[in-house]
């Protein structure tokens, strides 16, 4: 082994170890509940409590709906910016980018100043209102992995030659896009969902300052209550991401065909 | 009238017009190339008839039926492109269903139609393969299918073989024009490939900076062409500048050498004018009487095997011409004085 190779194995496992080190710790203590050794016991502690079936409930149908939201408003911007207006495509990325640059902090105050009670639209009176909100809100916290997923999908396949087959062979607009180009990003969208997924199911700022019962509020209740039990959500929460990635693995694995060029 | 009726076809982008006042008529089951550089408007007038471009100005007749503002989903028009544009995510079978899929047809028929089209390009065993799968040249041959699959009055091929190897470019180009004359479809062929459209078209449209130069069958536009660009961009082609002496008698000199054309052309006397001849016509020596004649040196000798193309300079200038290689007869090496002669027939006179 050279000695560069050294260096280079000796960078990734500190690197390593930096990452795991707090996760195993962090299992570790989610296991010591009982006294007497190691026990699943935080788990089922959690698991059982109606309150974490009720906000990880709520969180999951939230975060399918953004998804859906998503999709809808992203793939055919996404699309018609590729197959329109390409000069657009920079300000279109910028603007898709600003959820991450604004903090979610000064985003959520400018909503509540807006859609307040005593406002024009007064979203944040009812609870129809307020799901909606934050049902567009997280729309927004995802634009930027939802975009870049789907214009990088965009961009392996000949999107121009692609509408135009199929409007020679009589497709309109809608089959176009349901047709042949969202199955050919599916793959991109997934990764985009996925990442979408995870984000929305661990939000705090969001669900806090619009007082609805999600997953994130109660995780940070537990973090300040508990002592053994938010550890296991912790775990529990980047099991799911993880769960997520490999999905997003196996999808691009064993979707059936291949839309890169050989 | 024509079954294909294009006129004054005229298309801008901004303030440039890349094509002018073109005027076509096909006739059903005819297949016409276009032939030009690139950059010509080829691809722009084929676009217009397909639908996705707007013209300028101009009319377009399908079948006696105005389609200029049709949208391009409501043409019945096949369209094959250069780069395939199969859709990757569908097998064969399904792409080539596809058209009668949103024409709305049942899938016993559609099932029936995608068998018969498989066997017509010579694929029945790929159905359920996906693009990815298969070879440039069996991803053509499917596109072909899908364009044809919903029975489309027109069909429209844009370089469709660019992207094929030699080998594969000649035996699918000879496919294509058998599966169009087989279905009796009217085609417009688009290429930049002189030997593609003239070896399998009925009729060439030699295109030039937007405008349709001639329009004629392949053997009228190589022995007859109507410009200079005709002339120079099919075929190869000698050209001579030469200065009038008398147009009505035919006489020119050629560095200082009267020639004498036998034919009359138009031309003030002292005016620069160009005579075009191919190299299969030119021959060695002065030939029968009754041929035009001119004196010089062979300059270079090119051995190409059962043919021998020979440079000669005739006053600064260069003749190309082709000789049949004879085993009892070695080619004149260079710097031989020799005369050269072709017939009054084949020797164009183009204006400078
Ligand atoms: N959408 C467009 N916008 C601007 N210019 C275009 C567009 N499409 C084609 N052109 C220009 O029109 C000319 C003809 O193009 P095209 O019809 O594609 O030529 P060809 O197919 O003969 O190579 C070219 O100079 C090209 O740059
Ligand atoms: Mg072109």
């Amino acid at each position: 082994m050279t000695e560069g190779r050294l260096w280079s194995w000796l960078a990734v496992a500190l690197g390593g170890l930096y990452f795991l080190l707090p996760l195993v710790g962090m299992f570790d203590f989610s296991m010591r509940m009982q006294r007497d050794g190691y026990s699943f016991e935080a788990y089922r502690v959690v698991l059982a409590d109606p309150q974490f079936q009720q906000t990880f409930g709520y969180s999951v149908v939230l975060a399918l709906l953004t998804i859906v939201l998503g999709i809808a408003i992203i793939v055919p911007t996404a699309y018609f910016v590729r197959l329109r207006f390409p000069g657009l495509r920079p300000v279109v990325e910028f603007l898709t980018l600003l959820p991450l640059v604004i903090p979610p902090i000064v985003i959520v105050f400018g909503y509540i100043r807006i859609y307040n009670t005593s406002s024009v639209l007064p979203l944040t009176g009812s609870w129809w209102g307020t799901n909606l909100l934050i049902l567009f809100g997280y729309a927004t916290l995802s634009l930027p992995y939802m975009y870049r997923s789907v214009d990088t999908g965009l961009r392996t396949i000949d999107v121009g030659s692609l509408t135009e087959a199929a409007q020679s062979l009589g497709s309109g607009w809608t089959r176009i896009l349901a047709v042949v180009i969202l199955p050919n990003v599916f793959v991109s969208v997934l990764s985009g969902a996925f990442l979408t997924f995870a984000i929305v199911i661990g939000e705090y700022v969001f669900a806090a300052l619009l007082n609805v019962g999600s997953f994130g509020p109660y995780m940070v209740w537990m973090g300040g209550n508990r002592a053994y039990e938010p550890s296991a959500l912790a775990v529990v929460a980047f099991a799911i991401t993880w769960a997520c990635m490999a999905l997003i693995q196996l999808v691009t694995r064993f979707s059936k065909f291949s839309t890169v060029r050989r | 009238m024509a079954f294909l009726d294009i006129q004054h076809l005229e298309k801008s982008f901004g303030p440039t017009r890349v094509v002018k006042d073109f005027n076509l008529n096909i006739e059903r089951g005819e297949f016409v190339s276009f032939l030009g550089p690139s950059g010509c408007g080829k691809t722009t007038v084929l676009r217009m008839v397909a639908g996705f471009e707007t013209p300028t100005s101009g009319a377009i007749r399908i079948d006696g039926r105005e389609v200029t503002g049709l949208p391009a989903n409501r043409r019945n028009i096949g369209m094959v492109f250069q780069a395939y544009a199969l859709f990757p995510n569908l097998t064969v079978a399904e792409n080539i269903g596809f058209g009668l899929k949103v024409a709305g047809e049942g899938k016993a028929a559609i099932a029936r139609r995608v068998r018969e089209m498989l066997d017509l390009i010579g694929l029945p065993q790929l159905g359920g393969r996906y693009p990815f799968q298969l070879s440039g040249g069996q991803q053509q041959r499917v596109a072909l299918a899908r364009a044809l699959a919903p029975r489309p009055q027109v069909l429209l091929l844009d370089e469709p073989l660019s992207a094929l190897d030699a080998k594969v470019r000649i035996s699918l180009r000879d496919e294509i024009r058998r599966i169009q004359r087989d279905l009796g479809i009217t085609a417009i062929f688009v290429t930049h490939d002189q030997e593609e459209a003239l070896s399998i078209s009925d009729r060439v449209v030699v295109m030039h900076q937007g405008v349709a130069d001639q329009v004629g069958t392949p053997f009228e536009i190589y022995n007859r062409p109507a410009t200079r660009f005709v002339a120079q961009f099919v075929g190869t082609l000698n050209l001579l500048d030469v200065d009038v002496l008398d147009a009505t008698t035919g006489k020119v000199r050629l560095g200082g050498v009267p020639v004498a054309l036998d034919q009359p052309f138009h031309g003030r006397p002292g005016e620069r004018i160009s005579l075009a001849m191919r190299p299969e016509s030119v021959e060695l020596g002065r030939g029968d009487s009754d041929r035009v004649v001119l004196s010089g040196e062979i300059a270079a000798v090119h051995f190409l095997g059962s043919v021998i193309r020979i440079r000669v300079a005739v006053a600064g200038q260069f003749v190309s011409l082709d000789t049949f290689n004879q085993p009892d007869r070695p080619p004149p090496s260079v710097g031989t004085p020799v005369e050269v002669s072709l017939p009054h027939r084949d020797l164009m006179v183009l204006a400078a």
